[in-house]
C-alpha cells in the first residue's frame, strides 16, 4: 500500500457526495434537535428549580439520537446492539438506583471509565474495519480517540481505586516521574503522526492504545486524595474530548457537540477547583501534593503546643449559649456518613431559635459539589448552603462554628504562612468566630501532613472520635441540658 | 470530502463556546449533578458504538457490543442518578422555632 496515496483515491462516503436521501435529512434533523435538547438540559442546571425539567429534555434528546442511529443505513444487524442495550441498561440501573450518596465520587469515576472504554473500543473497531479506506484526517482522529479513550479508562480506574482505598490515596512518586509521563505523552503524539503517514501500521496503532492505557495509570498515581476533585473534573474533560475525536473520525456533528459540552464542563470545573486551591493546573498534575512537607516535621511542630480536648458536654454547653452557628463539612463527614446527624443537630439548634448556616468550600470532599449533594440528601434546604464568598464575612459575627471532618479549608496557614504547601488557598475565616468546635477522628495530621494551627487556638475545642457518634451524643446532650 | 473537517472544527469551537457559557452559569450547589449529567450526555458515544456493533465486520461487532454496553450504562445510569440527586435539592420551609419544644426530636426528618 502506498502511504502517499492522495486523499482523492479514497472512496468518499456516499453522504458527502450524493444528494441526501429523505431519510438522511430526517436523521440529520433528529440529531440537530438532540443537540439543542442537550444544551437546554445543561441550561436547566443553572437553578435547582428547573433542573429536573431540563434533565427530561436531555433524556428525550438522547432517545431521539439513539432511535435515529438505529435507522441509519450502515446499521445492518441488531442482535449485538440489542444485547448491549439490555445488558448496559441493567448494569446502569443497578449501579445508580441504590448507591449511597457518600459513594458519589467513586460512582462518577467509575462511569468516566466506562465512557473512556466505549470511545476507545469504537476507535479500535473503526480502525480495524476500515484500515485501508481511511483518510489521513480520519486516521489521526481515530488515533486521538483511542489514545484519549484508553487514557480516560485507566485513569478513571486508578481514581476509583484511590477513592475506594484499594490503591493508596497518598501520592506515589519517584524520580523522573514527570519526565516519563511527558515522554509518554509526546511519544503518543509522534506515534499518531507516524500512523497518519502510514495508516496500515497496526503495531503503531496498538502502540498508541497501550501508551494511553499506561499514561492513565502513571498520570493519576502521583496525585493525592485531596486533589481528587481536580482529577475527576479533568477525566470528565478527557472523556468529552475522546467523544469529540470520535465525532471528527465519523463525521458526526452530534458527537462533536456533545463531546464539546462534556469537555468544556470538565475543563471549567477543573479550572474552578484549581482556583479554589490556588494552584495551577500544572501544579496539580505534576506537583504531587503532600510530598513537599517532611512527614516528621509536623509532628515535631505540634508536640510543643497544646490543644483543648473537649467533651461532648462542653461542646453542647457552648452551643446552648450560641445564637448563630455555622457548620463546615469536609470529607470526614462523608467518611463517617454523618450528614443526617449534622442535619438533626442543626434542626435541634434551630428549634432553640439558633440561626444555622452551612459553609461549603469548593474543594470540600472528593469531587465538585460533593458536600451539597450529601446535605441535600439529608434534607437540608439548599438556601442554607453558602459558598466561600457569600459567607466569609459572617464568621466574625458567629458564635460557634462546627467543623465536621474538614481540615485544609479551615487552616489559617493558607492565609499567613508562606512556607505552607497550601499557602494562598482561599479558606474560611473560621478563627474569627467566637468559638470553634472541631470534630475530628484523631490529632493525626493525615497524609497531607499539613499542620493546622486552628486546632491549637485557645477558642478551639477538639472533640475527637467518630463524627457521627459525636454529633448524636451532642443532640442528646442538648436535649438533657435545656 | 476534503473540507469536512473544517466544518467540523467550526462545530467543535462553537459548541465548546456555548458549553462554556451555559456551564459557567451552573451554581457550585449543582456541580455534582452537572458532572453526572454531562456524563450521561457524553454517553452519546453510544451512537458511534451502535454503528460499530451493527456492522458486518465480526471484530467490530464484538468491540461494538462491549462499547454499546458501556455507553448504555452511562446513559441510563447517568440520567437516573442525576435525577435521583436533583430530586433531593429542595428549598424547605424553616422549622418554626416557637412551635416546637426544645427537647423534642425533629419531625421534618
Amino acid at each position: 500500500m502506498n502511504p502517499h496515496a492522495p486523499i482523492q483515491a479514497v472512496v468518499p462516503s456516499p453522504e458527502a457526495v450524493a444528494t441526501m436521501s429523505p431519510t438522511a435529512i430526517v436523521l440529520s434533523l433528529a440529531y440537530i434537535v438532540a443537540a439543542v435538547l442537550f444544551i437546554l438540559c445543561l441550561r436547566g442546571l443553572s437553578s435547582p428549580d428547573g433542573a429536573r425539567r431540563g434533565l427530561v429534555l436531555g433524556e428525550i434528546g438522547m432517545l431521539l439520537a439513539v432511535v435515529a442511529t438505529l435507522l441509519h443505513k450502515d446499521v445492518v444487524r441488531y442482535e449485538w446492539i440489542l444485547a448491549g442495550l439490555v445488558l448496559g441498561s441493567g448494569i446502569g440501573v443497578a449501579i445508580s438506583a441504590w448507591i449511597p450518596m457518600t459513594k458519589m465520587p467513586e460512582r462518577i469515576a467509575f462511569s468516566h471509565a466506562f465512557g473512556g472504554l466505549a470511545t476507545a473500543l469504537v476507535g479500535v473497531a473503526e480502525y480495524l474495519r476500515e484500515v485501508d479506506g481511511l483518510t489521513y484526517f480520519k486516521v489521526g482522529a481515530l488515533g486521538f480517540e483511542t489514545f484519549l479513550g484508553f487514557l480516560t479508562f485507566t485513569g478513571s480506574i486508578m481514581a476509583y481505586g484511590k477513592l475506594q482505598g484499594v490503591i493508596t490515596g497518598a501520592p506515589v512518586t519517584w524520580k523522573g516521574q514527570n519526565f516519563l509521563n511527558i515522554g509518554l505523552f509526546f511519544g503518543a503524539l509522534m506515534a499518531i503522526g507516524l500512523l497518519v503517514y502510514d495508516r496500515s501500521q497496526q503495531q503503531v496503532f496498538f502502540g498508541i492504545a497501550s501508551t494511553g492505557l499506561a499514561l492513565g495509570v502513571m498520570a493519576v498515581l502521583p496525585i493525592g486524595g485531596a486533589d481528587m476533585p481536580v482529577v475527576i473534573s479533568l477525566l470528565n474533560s478527557y472523556a468529552g474530548l475522546a467523544a469529540c475525536a470520535t465525532g471528527f473520525a465519523l463525521n458526526s456533528q452530534i458527537l462533536i457537540i456533545s463531546g464539546a459540552l462534556d469537555g468544556s464542563s470538565g475543563l471549567l470545573l477543573s479550572l474552578l477547583m484549581s482556583k479554589a486551591m490556588n494552584r495551577s493546573f500544572a501544579n496539580v498534575l505534576f506537583g504531587a501534593f503532600g510530598t513537599v512537607s517532611d512527614p516528621g516535621q509536623p509532628a515535631a511542630g505540634q508536640a510543643g503546643k497544646s490543644y483543648n480536648e473537649a467533651t461532648v458536654e462542653d461542646a453542647a454547653a457552648v452551643l446552648m449559649a450560641s445564637q448563630s452557628v455555622i457548620f463546615i463539612p469536609g470529607y470526614g463527614m462523608a467518611v463517617s456518613q454523618a450528614q443526617h446527624a449534622v442535619r438533626d443537630l442543626a434542626a435541634s439548634l434551630e428549634r432553640r431559635g439558633v440561626d444555622v448556616k452551612y459553609a461549603i468550600h469548593p474543594v470540600a470532599g472528593r469531587m465538585p459539589g460533593h458536600m451539597n449533594v450529601l446535605l441535600a440528601e439529608a434534607n437540608v434546604s439548599y438556601d442554607k448552603l453558602f459558598d466561600l464568598d457569600n459567607i466569609n464575612d459572617d464568621f466574625a459575627r458567629t458564635d460557634a462554628v462546627i467543623v465536621v471532618g474538614a481540615n485544609d479549608v479551615v487552616n489559617p496557614a493558607a492565609k499567613k504562612d508562606t512556607s505552607s504547601p497550601i499557602y494562598g488557598m482561599p479558606v474560611f475565616n473560621v478563627e474569627q468566630s467566637r468559638s470553634v468546635i472541631v470534630l475530628k477522628r484523631s490529632m493525626n495530621p493525615g497524609f497531607s501532613g499539613v499542620e493546622n494551627e486552628l486546632f491549637f487556638q485557645p477558642n478551639t475545642m477538639m472533640v475527637l472520635g467518630d463524627a457521627k457518634k459525636t454529633l448524636l451524643s451532642m443532640i442528646s446532650a442538648l436535649k438533657d441540658g435545656h | 470530502m476534503g473540507n469536512e473537517w473544517v466544518f467540523n472544527l467550526y462545530v467543535f469551537v462553537l459548541a465548546t463556546f456555548v458549553g462554556y457559557q451555559v456551564i459557567s452559569r451552573v451554581p457550585p450547589l449543582l456541580h455534582t449533578p452537572l458532572m453526572s449529567g454531562t456524563n450521561a450526555i457524553s454517553g452519546i458515544s453510544l451512537v458511534a458504538s451502535l454503528l460499530a456493533a451493527g456492522s458486518h465486520h465480526l471484530i467490530s461487532q464484538i468491540l461494538g457490543f462491549v462499547a454499546v454496553t458501556c455507553a448504555t450504562i452511562n446513559v441510563v445510569g447517568g440520567f437516573l442518578i442525576t435525577d435521583r440527586m436533583l430530586r433531593m435539592f429542595r428549598r424547605k420551609p424553616d422549622v418554626p422555632a416557637a412551635k416546637l419544644e426544645p427537647g423534642k426530636r425533629g419531625t421534618a426528618s
